[in-house]
C-alpha cells in the first residue's frame, strides 16, 4: 500500500483527463471549421446578431473567477484559511453570473425565434442555421462544463470548511482548480470564435 | 510462501466479506476478473448473434428470420463486438489482472475510478440490454451509426448510443488510469527498457483510449441532439454536411481499431518468447513499433471513406499513410518469428493459440493492404471481402490473441491447470472452422457479394453454405476450449507459480497472487526476457 500521496501522479491524472476534454470540444471545433469555410458570409451575419457585450462581461467574469480560483490555492498552501473560503465562494458565484448571463442571451435569442428546428433558422439562410446550431451545441455544452466546473468547486469549498483540505492536502482543491482554468480557456476560444467573427 | 492467503481470501480495502468484497472492491485483480465474467457473457452473446446471421444466410431467401430481424441482429453483434467485447477484452481483464504485477506494484494509481470504470462498463452493457425492449427496437443502421439512417430511424438509436458514450467513458479511464500507473507506481529501479512488452503494448493503447475516444464521445452526443432537436448539423437542407458525422466517426474507429489490437499483440509478445525459450527478438523495436502503431494509426481514418466523396490528394494521402501502418505491424510479425528462429520450442495451448494469431493476423494485414489501396478499394468497397478482412484482424487476430492469454494466465488468475488435450482440439477445430468461415467470404467479396444484405443471387449460395458451415465448426471449436477451461475447476489441479517458465514478474508470485500481488519485494531483472535462469528453475520443479 502507498503510504503518503502522490500529488504528481493524482495531477498527472487530472491533465490527462483535461486532455480529453480539449478534444471532446475539438470534435465540434473540427466541424466549425469546416463549415465556415463552407459558409463564411453567414457565419459573419450570425456573429454581429449575437450581444458582444454580455460575450465580453462573461469573458471578463470567467477571467476575473479563474484568478480567485488560483489565489484560493495559494491562499489555502499559505495556510489562511478564511482567504480560501471567500475567494472560493467569489468563484462560484462568478460561475453563477455567466449561467445567469447565458440564460438571458439565450432568452432572447428564443424569444426572436432563433433557436434549433425554428421556423427562422429552418426557412432561412442554411448557413445561418448551422451557425446557430454550432451557438447553441458549443455553448450549451460549455455551459453544462460550467455546472460541473462549480460542483466541484463547492466539493471543494464544503471540504476546505470540513477541515479535510488543508494546507498539507489540497489536491482536490488544486485538481477542481484545474478543471475550472480548463473551462475558462475553452471559454476563451468560443468567444472570439462566434462573437468577434470577422 | 503457501502461507500468504490468496487475493480470494483477503478483500481489498479490508473488512469486506461476501458479495460485496466483490462489489466494492479496490483490487485490481478482483476487478480484472468481474470484467473477465461480463466480457465472456456479452462474447457468447453476440457469437450466438452471429451464427444466427450465418446460417440465415446459408440459403437464399427467408431462412430463419426475416429481413428486420436480420438488420438489428448484425448491428447488435457489431456493436456488442466492438463496444463489449474487442475494445475491452484484453486491457480491462488481462490489463487490469497483470498490469501492476507487470510492473511490480500493488495496484493501478487510480483504485476506485478503476471499479468506478468497471460500474460504467456495466451501465453501458445495461443500456444495450434496456434498448432492445423498449421502444421500437434495437437499431438496424449497423455499428457505424451513419446519418443520415441515424437520424431519421424510429428505433432506439439515441438509447444505443448513449450506451456506446458510457462504454467510451469506462475505456477512456481506464486508459488514463494506466497511463498514470505505468508512470508513478512502477517499481523505482525498473528503466523504461526493461518493461515487459505486453505493458508497452498497453500503455500505447492507453494512449490511443485517451485521444480518440472523446471524440466518439462528441459523435454520439450529436447524433443524440440532432434526434432530439433536429439541428441540422448534417443534414444538407440545413446547410449540413452528412460526410463530416463520417470524418468524426472514424477519427475515434480507426484508431479505436489499434485499441483493439495492439493489446492483442502484446500478449503475443509474452507469450512467443517464453516458450521458444529465447529472448524477444527486437524488444526495443517492439516497442517503437507499438507506439508507431498508436501515432500513425491515427492519421489513416478516412481510408473508410474513400467511396464518399473525397478529393484525390485525400485519397491519396490517406492511401499512403495506411500503408506505412503496414510497416511497424510487420516489424513485430518478423520479430515474433526471428524469436522462434534457432529457440527451443515447448508446444502447449497458448503457443498454438499465439501461431495461430501470427498466420490469421497476417492474413487480414495483407487483405488491408488490398482495401487500403485506393484503386482495388473501389471494386471491393462494402462487400464481403470487408467483413472478411476486419474478421481475420479482430477475431483471427484480437480473439485469438484473447483465447492466447486467456490460456496462457488462466494458471496464475486461478491456480489450476487446465487438460492440454481438449484445448488442442478447441484451437484447431477453431482455426479450420474459421478458414471455412472466413476464406468463402473473401471470395465473395471478389465476385461482388455486398456486406449487410439480407438476401443474394442464386450464384453466391455456394459460398454462403461454406461460410455458414465454417461458423458451426468453429463455434463448435470455441465452446470445447470454454468448457475445457471450466473443468479445470472441477478437477482442481493447482497450478505452480511458474507452469511456463516465464520470466515477467507475474511469474514469480503465488498462483493466485496475493492481495498485495508481492510477498517480498520483487527483483527487477536486468532484461524482462533473460532466459538463463529458467533452465536450472525447472529442473528443480522437476520437470
Amino acid at each position: 500500500m502507498r503510504s503518503e500521496i502522490d500529488r504528481v501522479g493524482l495531477k498527472i491524472g487530472m491533465w490527462l483527463f483535461l486532455y480529453s476534454e480539449i478534444i471532446l470540444f475539438g470534435g465540434l471545433f473540427v466541424l466549425y471549421a469546416a463549415y465556415f469555410h463552407k459558409h463564411p458570409a453567414s457565419f459573419a451575419v450570425g456573429g454581429k446578431e449575437l450581444n458582444r457585450v454580455i460575450g465580453a462581461l462573461n469573458t471578463v467574469v470567467l477571467l476575473l473567477s479563474s484568478f480567485t480560483v488560483a489565489a484560493s490555492i495559494t491562499a489555502i498552501q499559505k495556510g489562511s484559511r478564511k482567504l480560501t473560503i471567500g475567494f472560493l465562494i467569489f468563484s462560484i458565484f462568478c460561475g453563477f453570473i455567466f449561467l445567469v448571463n447565458k440564460y438571458f442571451e439565450w432568452g432572447a435569442k428564443i424569444h426572436h425565434g432563433i433557436y434549433p428546428n425554428s421556423e427562422t433558422l429552418v426557412n432561412g439562410e442554411p448557413g445561418l442555421n448551422i451557425f446557430f446550431g454550432l451557438y447553441y451545441v458549443i455553448t450549451g455544452l460549455h455551459g453544462l462544463h460550467i455546472i460541473i466546473g462549480m460542483v466541484l468547486l463547492s466539493i471543494s469549498l464544503a471540504l476546505v470548511l470540513a477541515g479535510k483540505i488543508d494546507g498539507s492536502r489540497f489536491s482536490m482543491l488544486d485538481n477542481s482548480g484545474l478543471y475550472w482554468h480548463l473551462v475558462d480557456l475553452i471559454w476563451i476560444f468560443v468567444f472570439p470564435l462566434f462573437y468577434l467573427v470577422l | 510462501m503457501t502461507s500468504t492467503p490468496s487475493f480470494y481470501h483477503q478483500s481489498a480495502p479490508p473488512g469486506l466479506t461476501g458479495i460485496k468484497a466483490w462489489l466494492l472492491t479496490h483490487d485490481h485483480k478482483r476487478l480484472g476478473l468481474m470484467y473477465l465474467g461480463a466480457v465472456l457473457f456479452w462474447f457468447t452473446i453476440a457469437m450466438v448473434l452471429g451464427l444466427l446471421l450465418r446460417t440465415e444466410l446459408m440459403s437464399q431467401g427467408r431462412t430463419i428470420m426475416g429481413p428486420g430481424l436480420y438488420n438489428s441482429f448484425f448491428t447488435l453483434h457489431g456493436v456488442i463486438m466492438v463496444f463489449l467485447f474487442a475494445i475491452p477484452a484484453i486491457p480491462a481483464i488481462f490489463g487490469n489482472f497483470f498490469l501492476p504485477i507487470q510492473l511490480g506494484t500493488d495496484d493501478v494509481f487510480f483504485p476506485r475510478l478503476n471499479l468506478f470504470s468497471w460500474y460504467l462498463f456495466m451501465i453501458g452493457g445495461l443500456l444495450a440490454i434496456v434498448s432492445l425492449f423498449v421502444g421500437d427496437g434495437f437499431p438496424d443502421t449497423g455499428w457505424t451509426f451513419y446519418v443520415p439512417f441515424s437520424i431519421q430511424n424510429s428505433k432506439n438509436v439515441g438509447l444505443t448510443v448513449t450506451a456506446a458514450f458510457i462504454l467510451g467513458m469506462s475505456s477512456m479511464l481506464t486508459g488514463l488510469n494506466f497511463v498514470t500507473t505505468f508512470h508513478r507506481m512502477r517499481d523505482k529501479r525498473m528503466g523504461l527498457m526493461q518493461i515487459p512488452l505486453f505493458t508497452w503494448s498497453l500503455y500505447s493503447t492507453a494512449w490511443v483510449q485517451i485521444l480518440a475516444t472523446p471524440v466518439i464521445g462528441i459523435t454520439f452526443i450529436l447524433v443524440v441532439l440532432e434526434r432530439l432537436l433536429s439541428i441540422g448539423l448534417f443534414d444538407p437542407d440545413k446547410g449540413g454536411d452528412p460526410l463530416l458525422y463520417q470524418h468524426l466517426f472514424w477519427m475515434y474507429s480507426h484508431p479505436a481499431v489499434y485499441i483493439m489490437i495492439l493489446p492483442g499483440m502484446g500478449v503475443i509478445s509474452e507469450i512467443i518468447p517464453v516458450f521458444s525459450r529465447k529472448s524477444i527478438f527486437g524488444y526495443k523495436a517492439i516497442v517503437w513499433s507499438s507506439m508507431a502503431i498508436a501515432i500513425a494509426g491515427s492519421l489513416v481514418w478516412a481510408h473508410h471513406m474513400y467511396t464518399s466523396g473525397m478529393s484525390d490528394v485525400s485519397v491519396f494521402v490517406f492511401s499512403l499513410l495506411t500503408f506505412l501502418v503496414a510497416v511497424p505491424s510487420a516489424v513485430k510479425v518478423f520479430s515474433w518469428i526471428a524469436t522462434m528462429y534457432k529457440g527451443s520450442i515447448e508446444m502447449t495451448p497458448p503457443f498454438l493459440l499465439a501461431l495461430m494469431f501470427i498466420y490469421l493476423f497476417s492474413v487480414g494485414g495483407l487483405t488491408g493492404l488490398v482495401l487500403g489501396a485506393a484503386g482495388t478499394d473501389i471494386h471491393v468497397h462494402d462487400t464481403h471481402f470487408v467483413v472478411a478482412h476486419f474478421h481475420f484482424v479482430m477475431f483471427g487476430g484480437t480473439g485469438f490473441a484473447f483465447f492466447a492469454a486467456l490460456h496462457y494466465w488462466w494458471p496464475k488468475m486461478f491456480g489450476v491447470m487446465y487438460t492440454f488435450r481438449a484445448a488442442y482440439w478447441g484451437a484447431v477445430l477453431a482455426a479450420i472452422g474459421f478458414m471455412f468461415h472466413y476464406v468463402p467470404m473473401l471470395i465473395l467479396g471478389l465476385q461482388g457479394m455486398p456486406r449487410r444484405y439480407y438476401d443474394y443471387l442464386p450464384q453466391y449460395e455456394t459460398g454462403n453454405f461454406l461460410a455458414g458451415f465454417g461458423a458451426y465448426i468453429m463455434v463448435f471449436g470455441i465452446i470445447i476450449m470454454f468448457v475445457n477451461l471450466l473443468m479445470s475447476f472441477r478437477k482442481g489441479v493447482p497450478a505452480p507459480a511458474d507452469p511456463w517458465g516465464g520470466t515477467t514478474l507475474e511469474w514469480k508470485v503465488p498462483s493466485p497472487p496475493p492481495v498485495h500481488n508481492f510477498i517480498d519485494k520483487p527483483q527487477i531483472m536486468d532484461f524482462p526476457y533473460d532466459f538463463k535462469g529458467v533452465g536450472e528453475q525447472s529442473q528443480k520443479n522437476g520437470r
